[in-house]
């Protein structure tokens, strides 16, 4: 008697094994844009390594993705104008739609029921479901559409290239309801919006200086920032287009790239006053903060592309400065910051660093290897 | 012996040939490579366009290799096509206005 009872918790304790070995979680996951070969390599935080590869993806040149709130699902926005969802679990994609001619990004709404997509070709936004991508919203811009972001209450809001306008959709209601804020500058370019969901700022790469909106207020109106920071001073080409990110807040400041000169920008929060500015060793593409703020990473455009500078956010000083490689295109943060994975095109890896030691962790074979978006994005506003 | 001489010359003419065409492959497999990825940030990665105008041959055949010289070394001002001419020579220019008249082989 003693020897069955033993026997069906042995083989219980098997099936509960044998269970365990096939639930996979996806929390400490991550996908990295294999740009030229239309592929996303599933990578493990944990492990230091690639687990899988998923294929078919269209052209992924610029392409980044958002989660689904259960961390399962990604939604990639290609070139080509392809919206496909990827089931991490299952490793594979699952549904695609070719929705546009030539978009440029995408975001999930807060309740992870609509995914947007921001169209250069025709220009606007498509809204779709998330769960069968049937589109159920166009707005068309008639302009190239830049800094689709999400926002708090079932909003997208994003801006017009072509015509300087930044427009808030709302669907808390079930339908569509726009805003339109004129006057935010000539040819904004990308934009970030806070964690909190407050505050939308888009960099301006037709003038000098960053246009933000106050979301919380009534009525946003376009509140011009550094208006004048570049004057008087010789634009420098440039050769990659900077990008704006949630991450970039440090403390109590905004870190951002200057268009045209070797700067980064330091914007307080609060008054939206230039607190500091530091030179840097090119035109800056990326300046991210580590997730706890205390320093900033910047890395930069083409032909400078293969450095990293460290900026210390108490003294807004560079501390450090490596060469991970040729081309240079991206950083992730491990959620709590203690590892920074960046993706290195034309060495062919992605690279990984000790954020507080800078000593080299691992590497991780990729083609040409572009933007590393871990799960975890799939809680934070704006990502 | 000037016959082996000779031989070692040839030999050696030949080797260096075989050097410089190597260097002539990469040049041009660097070029491609900076068209489709760093023009490409602004083009697209097919040069189908994007932020940029499209650069496929329909789209530009209206401009001779002159001209698309002078757009890559001197940017249109006004817009965001910076100018190469600090980071490019006016031979590269050359070569990647010929690269996208005739488009990718």
């Amino acid at each position: 008697m003693k020897r069955i009872f033993s026997l069906v918790t042995t083989l219980f304790l098997l099936g509960g094994a044998a269970q365990a070995d096939q639930i996979s979680s996806t929390g400490d996951l991550g996908l990295v844009v294999e740009r030229a070969k239309g592929a996303l390599l599933l990578v493990d935080q944990s492990e230091h390594a690639a687990v899988d590869r998923i294929e078919g993806l269209g052209d992924l040149s610029h392409a980044s993705l958002v989660y689904s709130p259960d961390q399962r699902f990604a939604y990639v926005f290609g070139r080509d104008g392809g919206l496909s969802k990827v089931d991490i679990i299952e490793r594979k994609v699952v549904k695609r739609v070719l929705q546009g001619g030539n978009s440029i990004g995408g975001a999930i709404s807060d309740d992870g029921k609509l995914v947007a997509v921001s169209n250069y070709e025709p220009g606007g936004v498509r809204v779709f479901d998330a769960d069968t991508l049937e589109m159920v919203a166009d707005i068309p811009t008639a302009s190239k559409t830049i800094g689709l972001v999400d926002a708090p209450g079932r909003k997208f809001v994003f801006s017009l290239w072509d015509d300087g306008e930044t427009w808030i959709a709302d669907f808390s209601s079930g339908k569509v309801d726009i805003t339109k804020v004129k006057g935010m500058g000539e040819n904004p370019y990308d934009a970030l919006i806070t964690e909190d969901g407050r505050t939308y700022i888009t960099g301006l790469f037709g003038e000098d200086g960053l246009t933000a909106l106050d979301l919380w207020a009534e009525k946003p109106e376009a509140i011009r920032v550094l208006p004048n920071y570049g004057r008087g001073l010789k634009d420098l080409p440039v050769y990659k287009m900077p990008h704006l990110e949630g991450w970039a807040k440090a403390g109590q400041e905004f870190v951002l790239p200057a268009v045209g000169h070797h700067q980064v920008l330091w914007i307080d929060s609060v008054t939206l006053k230039e607190t500091g500015r530091t030179d840097t060793y090119g035109q800056p593409v990326f300046a991210m903060a580590r997730p706890d703020g205390r320093y900033v990473w910047v890395n930069f455009a083409h032909p400078l592309n293969d450095t990293i500078q460290v900026i210390d956010t108490l003294t807004k000083q560079v501390v450090h400065e490596f060469k991970p490689g040729p081309a240079v295109l991206h950083m992730e943060f491990t959620p709590r910051g203690h590892e920074v994975w960046i993706s290195v095109r034309d060495a062919g890896a992605v690279m990984i660093y000790d954020t507080r030691t800078f000593e080299k962790l691992g590497e991780i074979q990729a083609d040409k290897p572009s933007g590393i978006f871990f799960t975890a994005r799939a809680h934070k506003t704006g990502l | 012996m000037p016959g082996l001489r000779a031989m070692r010359s040839l030999l050696l003419f030949l080797l260096l040939c075989g050097v410089s065409f190597a260097e002539e492959a990469k040049q041009d497999h660097d070029l491609a490579n900076l068209v489709h990825q760093d023009c490409g940030s602004c083009h697209g990665l097919t040069l189908k366009g994007g932020l940029g105008p499209d650069l496929r041959p329909d789209s530009i055949s209206h401009y001779d290799a002159d001209t698309l010289s002078e757009v890559i070394l001197d940017g249109i001002p006004g817009t965001a096509m910076p100018p190469w001419r600090p980071i490019m020579s006016e031979a590269e220019a050359r070569w990647i206005a010929h690269y996208l008249l005739e488009g990718p082989k």
